[in-house]
């Protein structure tokens, strides 16, 4: 147990102190934005006219949100009013929400293990459940890809492992490398090519989201495969869609940082926000691995 | 093992009330009428027990230790604050007493899951709010819900006193009907959500899936009419579809299967197991 | 709630003091501070106070169960009503009153216990307070939309909860809220502790209730994130034509009870664990002896955090699993009750040869230990799978998480907050009332709770708003218990207010009595506004 004998330095120099930042207007009104934004997700969902709108109007207001809350910490961040120990916050914080993040993921990971480890072959009569096919779905052969044995969406095609997603794939890995060479840069001060890498990355992320767009395109127009296309589509469309709207977000962050550089921030000792970014990319890099290997290609 | 179960739980049937007679302050699990309720009723008096057993203990100390070292009562706290020998005890004695727990746990769930060498199979699928029973290929098929008078006295305001029906939400129109000694196998599925066939006196509970198929199976050896309940939410009206079994001698049985296997009752039969899966087969 | 020292932050004598300097002021005046706050103390009172309104809330409807239950026949409600008082009394007690009161306890006295100036990410800790409200007025306005409350229950297992109409898309969007809160809010707790710690704090000398608080945030970071998952899913199915739970389709409804019991069991330990660590600083302050085997309680609390992600299907033993699957979660879940036993035994040994005064933090902490333990060994029945088969969806099972969740987390609640309070507000409360207090709530629980065992084994289902006349007898006990318990829980709400408001000065140690470990202690009572701006040494 710690024990309660405690001194106090008598002593401290200026910035050794912990900034704890005193009364913040962005928190509330990012509850605000949000219960807005979900409130008209609710009443658009419930077919309310102005549900569409009021969800607009809450999705502006949590980018607003953003934006005031991020631009105050790096005005505070450029003022030097984070030590050592501020700076491993963010560190620590911004991990542990890529660990979050990685759970989201796992959730529908397992249902895409589940459908075809366990349902799919159980409807198909396998294992504990020999019955289930024999009353209910007599004339369903158990396969993957599967749109059940209610063909829910009618028939489908997939998209092959080795066209785009392979370009995909590349795409990027590629940035995951250009990424890592800016950050290089950073550290040696390169401020130049820092911005050209930094650059490239981000650019290789919204072409990744173009192909993305692209290959949604082709799926729904000629190969009849929806989000409705049974299991298959639901697994296929929430994994690669959540997964295309983290890329996104991470070119965007990535564009953010960029244009920090420009003016001028980040210190090659201190940069959390870059490292930040970075590790979030790297992360949306490793799911999309997963994706490739789970979805497309096995 | 398992003889040293149906000791306890003979014992046990004895001392603690499980009749009827009883109901209202009934206190324990029933015994039923199946080997695998008596089995499991064993299995529950067993854990009941010994966890009674290391409450005393537990508990017993802890009292002692209120009692006995109480600052009103000048007590002074002694210095220790650990003991890794302690540590290890008491991680391994409850280890061991569950290993105790678990074997015949295991056993009783082996003889649970095995379906096989049935005498009969019976389909039943669960809809908001009643049973179909389906007897496989003796084209035999009905609805069993819960009976008018009873739908009646349970009504809100109905005013009328439950007491005054007897087996108040307990009783259906057509109970399910099945032979004495009789390795029964049931089928479940469900037509729309989840439900749960159960009958306490058979000791088993399992969940009717939309779209899958579960298996349990009972062998009552002791005429008479058994009650139970759905057991999984299922909507508005869960509290209200009651499950009844009526086991039977084998040849009133027969003339009871017999005088029910109408021709009319055929092609219903086909019709229900379509419809099933046709209600399923509709994304929600 | 206005004199209370702290609240008002007026400097007391503390420290801090002594080290002013231009950005450290005291509280903002007016609305202003409570909004925008970001000071651990202010975002930790509010929290306790959405927890205790919550906890009302909830609890009124567990009334109106009580009430409908109180004897056979409906007399009360529309059945379909029924469902919803019970589905939405779970999710405002789990989520709005028990989480939060944990999260408000966090706030309070982490960084008071390892002497950090705050929690380490200040605005995001007001961020996650302040989706509550918010969520929780989404949840709550169902009650007012056509169709009704969601009433499938708090498992929100499909198809049921796909038929809810106008309050789904509300429910689900309210759990969205309420999961962003304790991502965020067990994030600060995480990162506070690895990295707030005074010098010299080494983590085996942290407090125990640091100590399950950091286990217990690694959980909620774990889980929150596939309950989204899980929720996010329910929507799709229902509104965008997937088919994660729909067998036509190559899905299956049990899918959902997989990922939802995977956030579903840690979440029961999530409610748990920051109990234990309360009862573990309260039992060695009035036992006047330190706690036996910290390093075993830490160790202990580890391994039930680790065995609770590999035991969620004990939820699910009646839907029609192999046999090897039921065997290995019969077993996962057996294995739980070793460590829990540990921390049951150790409680046991703090206090044996301790000298042991009553005061009405320790009473609720002896409470907890008696029933908390009741609550367990039927948690033990109940992962015995045969026997489960039978005790499933009764009332056995509801008797059985009520042992745990009331006398167990709700009771350590208010021993925490009869222990802290006089540390918070400044002033020592009606010790007598406090006293009353205990010995209704240890009484009427055990009325309420106790004869659900015997309803379940006599075979009553859970969920249900009517039942056959055998069950009548039990129920009428339950619900007199109930209300009595729930009346009793008003001098709860009475104490709290009036101390906030004013009472007898409390002292630095507050306990003198007993013998109080740790760095809160050595603050002044109610610590300054600003505490720790210069971290202690701890030897
Ligand atoms: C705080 C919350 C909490 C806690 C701590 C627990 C603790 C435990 N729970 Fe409980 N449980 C719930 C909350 C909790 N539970 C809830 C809310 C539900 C219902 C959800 C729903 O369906 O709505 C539930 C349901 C539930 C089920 C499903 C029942 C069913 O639906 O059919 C099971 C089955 O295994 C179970 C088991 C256990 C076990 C083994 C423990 C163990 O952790 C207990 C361990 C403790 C002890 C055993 C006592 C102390 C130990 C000793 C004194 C040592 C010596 C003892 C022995 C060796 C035996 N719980
Ligand atoms: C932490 C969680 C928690 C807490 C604290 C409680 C507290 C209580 N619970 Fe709850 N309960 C659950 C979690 C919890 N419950 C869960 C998870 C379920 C399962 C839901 C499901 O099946 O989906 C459940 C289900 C449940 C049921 C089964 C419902 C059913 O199956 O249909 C019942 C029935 O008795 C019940 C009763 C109570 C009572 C009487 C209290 C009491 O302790 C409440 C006491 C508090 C108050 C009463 C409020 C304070 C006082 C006032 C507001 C003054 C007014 C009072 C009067 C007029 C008397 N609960
Ligand atoms: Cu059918 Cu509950
Ligand atoms: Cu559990």
């Amino acid at each position: 147990m710690a024990h309660a004998h405690t001194t106090h330095a008598t002593t401290h120099a200026p910035g050794e102190k912990y900034y704890v930042p005193h009364g913040s207007p962005w928190p509330i009104i990012g509850s605000v934005a949000l219960f807005t934004a979900v409130s008209g997700g609710a009443l658009w969902l419930n077919h309310v006219n102005s549900g569409p709108w009021i969800f607009s109007v809450g999705i502006l207001l949590v980018i607003f949100m953003f934006a005031g809350w991020f631009g105050t910490v790096i005005n505070e961040s450029e003022n030097h009013l984070f030590n050592d120990a501020v700076d491993r916050s963010f560190r620590m914080g911004m991990m542990w929400f890529i660990f979050s993040e990685v759970m989201f993921f796992a959730a529908f990971f397992g249902a895409l293990w589940y459908a075809r480890e366990y349902s799919i072959p159980w409807l198909g009569g396998e294992g504990v459940k020999v019955f289930t096919k024999f009353l209910l779905w007599k004339d369903y052969e158990s396969a993957w890809p599967s749109n059940g044995p209610g063909q829910v969406g009618g028939d489908f095609e997939v998209v092959p492992a080795f066209g785009l997603p392979a370009v995909n794939t590349a795409l990027l890995l590629t940035s995951g490398v250009t990424i890592t060479i800016a950050h290089h840069a950073l550290r040696a001060g390169n401020r130049k090519i820092l911005n050209i890498f930094l650059a490239l990355t981000f650019i290789l992320g919204f072409i990744f989201v173009g192909l993305q767009a692209e290959e949604y395109h082709h799926a729904y127009t000629e190969l009849n495969l929806k989000l409705s296309s049974g299991v298959y589509g639901s697994t296929f469309f929430m994994l690669t869609g959540f997964h295309g709207l983290h890329v996104t977000i991470g070119a965007i962050m990535l564009t953010v940082i960029w244009f920090r550089c420009l003016k001028g921030h980040f210190t090659p000792t201190h940069h959390f926000a870059f490292e930040g970014v970075a590790w979030y990319w790297h992360f949306v890099d490793v799911v999309w691995l997963g994706l490739f290997i789970f979805v497309y290609w096995l | 093992m398992s003889k040293i179960l149906k000791y306890v739980a003979g014992g046990i049937a004895a001392s603690l009330p499980a009749s009827a007679a009883f109901a209202a302050w009934d206190l324990n699990m029933t015994v039923g009428v199946t080997e695998l309720s008596r089995d499991i009723h064993g299995l529950h008096m067993l854990i009941f027990w010994i966890c009674v057993l290391i409450a005393v203990a537990v508990f017993g100390m802890m009292i002692y230790s209120l009692v006995k070292f109480r600052h009103s009562q000048g007590a002074v706290a002694a210095k220790f604050d650990h003991s890794t020998k302690a540590e290890i005890v008491w991680t391994i004695i409850p280890i061991a007493i569950l290993v105790g727990m678990a074997i015949p746990a295991a056993e009783t769930l082996i003889k649970i899951e095995d379906t096989r060498h049935s005498d009969l199979s019976i389909k039943v699928t669960a809809y908001q709010w009643k049973w179909h029973y389906d007897y496989l290929d003796k084209n035999v098929n009905f609805f069993s819900t819960l009976r008018r008078d009873h739908d009646k006295a349970r009504q809100l305001h109905s005013g009328v006193d439950p007491y005054s029906v007897p087996n108040y939400l307990l009783e259906v129109d057509h109970p399910l009907v099945v032979p004495v000694g009789a390795k029964v196998r049931i089928l479940l599925t469900s037509s729309d959500v989840i439900h749960a066939w159960w009958v306490p006196a058979f000791g088993m509970k399992k969940d009717a899936i939309p779209g899958f198929v579960n298996e349990m199976w009972f062998r009552a050896d002791k005429v008479g009419t058994y009650r139970g309940q759905c057991a999984e939410l299922c909507g508005r009206d869960h509290a209200f579809m009651p499950v009844v079994v009526r086991v039977l001698a084998k040849d009133e049985y027969d003339s009871w299967l017999k005088e029910q296997q109408q021709p009319a009752a055929a092609p219903v039969a086909n019709a229900n197991v379509e419809s099933a899966a046709l209600t399923v087969a509709k994304a929600e | 709630m206005s004199t209370a020292h702290n609240l008002t932050g007026g400097h007391t004598a503390g420290h801090a003091d002594e080290h002013h300097d231009h950005d450290h002021h005291g509280p903002e005046k007016g609305w202003r501070r409570w909004v925008f706050a970001t000071n651990h103390k202010d975002i930790g009172t509010m929290y306790m106070l959405f927890s205790l309104a919550m906890f009302f809330v909830g609890g009124t409807m567990a009334m109106v169960i009580r009430a409908e239950l109180f004897q056979p026949g409906l007399q009360l409600v529309d059945p379909q009503f029924f469902n919803s008082m019970t589905t939405m009394h779970a999710l405002i007690m789990i989520f709005g009153a028990v989480m939060p009161a944990f999260v408000g306890l966090a706030n309070w006295m982490i960084p008071l216990q390892v002497g950090a100036p705050d929690m380490a990410l200040p605005r995001m800790n007001n961020f996650s307070f302040w989706i509550l409200p918010f969520a929780f007025s989404m949840l709550l306005a169902t009650l007012f939309v056509p169709g009704g409350a969601p009433a499938g229950g708090w498992t929100m297992y499909p198809p049921l909860s796909l038929q809810n109409g106008t309050s789904f898309p509300m429910l689900i969007f309210a759990v969205h809220l309420m999961g962003a809160s304790s991502i965020m809010g067990a994030i600060n707790v995480v990162v506070t502790i690895m990295n707030m710690r005074a010098p010299g704090m080494s983590l085996l000398k942290m407090p125990l209730f640091v100590w399950t608080w950091l286990i217990t945030a690694y959980l909620l970071v774990a889980v929150m994130p596939v309950l989204a998952g899980a929720v996010t899913m329910l929507l799709t199915d229902h509104y965008f034509g997937t088919s994660f739970f729909q067998a036509a389709g190559g899905g299956d409804p049990v899918m959902f009870q997989h990922i939802f019991w995977f956030f579903g069991h840690p979440e029961v330990y999530i409610m748990i664990l920051p109990a234990f660590g309360i009862v573990s600083e309260i039992i060695p302050t009035f036992s006047r002896k330190p706690l036996f085997g910290y390093d075993a309680m830490v160790y202990a609390t580890a391994s039930i955090a680790f065995l609770s992600f590999i035991v969620w299907a004990h939820h699910m033993f009646t839907v029609g699993m192999p046999l090897a699957g039921q065997m290995f979660f019969m077993l996962a879940t057996m294995l739980i009750s070793v460590p829990t036993g540990v921390k049951v035994f150790n409680w046991t040994a703090t206090m044996f040869k301790g000298s042991i005064s009553f005061e009405p933090p320790m009473l609720f902490a002896i409470s907890f230990l008696f029933l908390f333990t009741i609550g367990g060994f039927s948690g033990l029945m109940l992962a015995m799978v045969p026997a489960d088969f039978q005790y499933h969806d009764t009332y056995f099972v509801v008797a059985h998480f009520h042992y745990v969740l009331v006398p167990g987390a709700v009771f350590s609640i208010m021993a925490a907050v009869y222990y802290w309070l006089p540390k918070w507000t400044g002033h020592m409360y009606n010790m007598k009332l406090a006293t009353w207090h205990f010995w209704l709530s240890t009484i009427f629980v055990n009325v309420l709770f106790f004869p659900q065992h015997f309803l379940g084994l006599a075979g009553m289902p859970r969920r249900i708003p009517d039942y056959s006349t055998q069950f009548a007898d039990w129920n009428m006990v339950s619900s007199i218990g109930a209300f009595g318990f729930g009346l009793s829980q008003l001098m709860f709400a009475y104490i709290v207010i009036s101390t906030i408001r004013g009472g007898v000065k409390a002292t630095d140690k507050v306990w003198d009595s007993g013998t109080p470990q740790g760095l809160e202690w050595t603050l002044s009572s109610p610590p300054p506004y600003h505490s720790f701006e210069v971290a202690p040494e701890v030897k």
